[in-house]
């Protein structure tokens, strides 16, 4: 292993977890979602937190996990139809839900870590979604002013990444990881081939490992 | 043929070559089905990438469509991230996007996301599509399972987009935005004109060439 590796245990993960915090999470319907850090986090037995992603998944996988077992106090999603669970306890008042267009949560998540005070977007005009935002109009189109979005941790997942955290995803896993490895405190990704320094190919680097700040190993020996 | 079949097979002869299209989850899948010979086009799936395809064989990891079910790809098939791929759907680069509407209303509203107290799965990637996409076609049955319009004067449900709709086809009817006034085009196989009158609250021009529905030879 090299000197400078990111790579830490799930122990060590755990001075990062906390009551009330936010978290980012990667991941489309759970896929590009870290599932052993999200157990983790079940482990670690922390609440009230606030999950920022696409979607909760489904009641028995990805993120939906820390909603079935209650730990989360609002969910920032785009859709949260296939976890029945979110839907419940919304409805029962026991947790909040901010709804976003997926467009703009992507756009929010990249201002929040590319210093952008917001970003304007056609989506949502005419729509509930403009409730409460600045609407500006340029060369006759609508657009609403949508903030940035960051959280105190990311949780993301790559196929592989070297010791400095220069990560590649595999397929459809990659939807939200890289523009979250930009919007949070300390971003940890689960990955699930570890390789040297120079064994990725530079041009092939998704992430630059300046973005990362631990690896844990997806099977840790 | 069942209604969502003949509404996929009538969508199905909108598109042409080449063009790029992003299709919503139930009835608009099954419209690859029904393209006509020679007509190639490019699905995009907005979990970040160009060149879904059906499944053919074993799964592969990280594969999935947007509504999380594994899925193919085809040669030339480029992945990408979430920002990358409503930057795809908001700019313009979608050439048609198909999706499913609980309403629709004469002026080009779209309502397809929540119904407040019952259903709020969210709208996942749908005002983007709907405000992004070049053409906006609404795919769906023409009426409730109760027999109650969905296409309305004005939607009574949280909009998707506003005025954003190009055409609605069902197995009833054809309509297109022409000029920003709803126009009957086609009439669905057998249809009378006052069964669509009788299951439209909308008011809607009918346009001098309205016709049976174009449907391919196979498919009558």
């Amino acid at each position: 292993m090299s000197k400078a590796s990111k790579l830490i245990s799930y122990e060590q993960l755990r001075p990062q977890l906390r009551d009330g915090m936010s978290i980012m999470f990667g991941g489309f319907m759970g896929v590009g979602t870290p599932a052993r850090i999200v157990q983790e986090i079940l482990n670690a037995g922390i609440k009230d937190l606030t999950i920022i992603g696409n979607d909760t998944a489904f009641a028995h996988n990805g993120v939906g996990l820390l909603v079935a077992n209650k730990r989360v106090r609002k969910v920032i999603a785009s859709h949260i139809g296939t976890n029945p669970e979110t839907g419940r306890q919304m409805i029962a008042g026991e947790i909040e839900v901010e709804l976003v267009p997926q467009g703009t949560l992507a756009e929010r998540i990249r201002c929040g870590g590319a210093g952008l005070g917001g970003v304007l977007t056609p989506t949502g005009v005419g729509t509930i979604i403009e409730e409460g935002k600045t609407k500006l109009t340029f060369d006759g189109v609508d657009y609403l002013v949508e903030r940035p979005l960051r959280a105190d941790l990311a949780i993301l997942q790559a196929h592989r990444a070297d010791h400095l955290g220069n990560l590649v995803y595999l397929r459809a896993a990659r939807n939200f990881n890289p523009i979250m490895a930009m919007a949070a405190d300390f971003v940890v990704v689960e990955v699930e081939q570890l390789c040297e320094p120079g064994e990725i190919d530079p041009d092939h680097v998704m992430t630059p490992g300046v973005l990362v700040n631990a690896l844990v190993a997806a099977e840790e020996k | 043929m069942d209604a969502k079949n003949l509404i996929a097979c009538r969508v199905a002869q909108e598109l042409e070559d080449g063009n790029i299209v992003n299709l919503g989850i139930g009835l608009p899948t099954l419209i690859p089905n029904y393209l006509p010979a020679g007509v190639n086009i490019t699905l995009q799936s907005e979990n970040g990438f160009l060149g879904l395809g059906p499944l053919v064989g074993e799964p592969l990891p990280y594969l999935v469509n947007a509504g999380g079910t594994p899925c193919g790809m085809v040669p030339g098939t480029a992945f990408f991230d979430s920002a990358m791929s409503f930057a795809i759907i908001r700019g313009g680069h979608v050439d048609v996007t198909v999706l499913g509407g609980l309403e629709v209303d004469q002026a080009g509203n779209l309502a397809n996301w929540m119904v407040p107290g019952k259903m709020v799965p969210g709208m996942g990637g749908a005002m983007d599509l709907v405000t992004g996409a070049r053409k906006v076609i609404v795919a769906m049955e023409h009426a409730t399972k109760t027999g109650g319009a969905k296409i309305l004067k004005r939607c009574t449900l949280p909009l998707t987009a506003a005025g954003k709709v190009s055409a609605i086809v069902t197995e009833l009817a054809f309509f297109r935005f022409i000029d920003g006034v709803l126009t009957l085009t086609e009439v669905g196989p057998g249809v009378s004109l006052d069964e669509i009158r009788a299951k439209t609250e909308a008011e809607f021009a009918i346009s001098p060439d309205c016709c049976e529905m174009r449907l391919p030879v196979a498919a009558n």
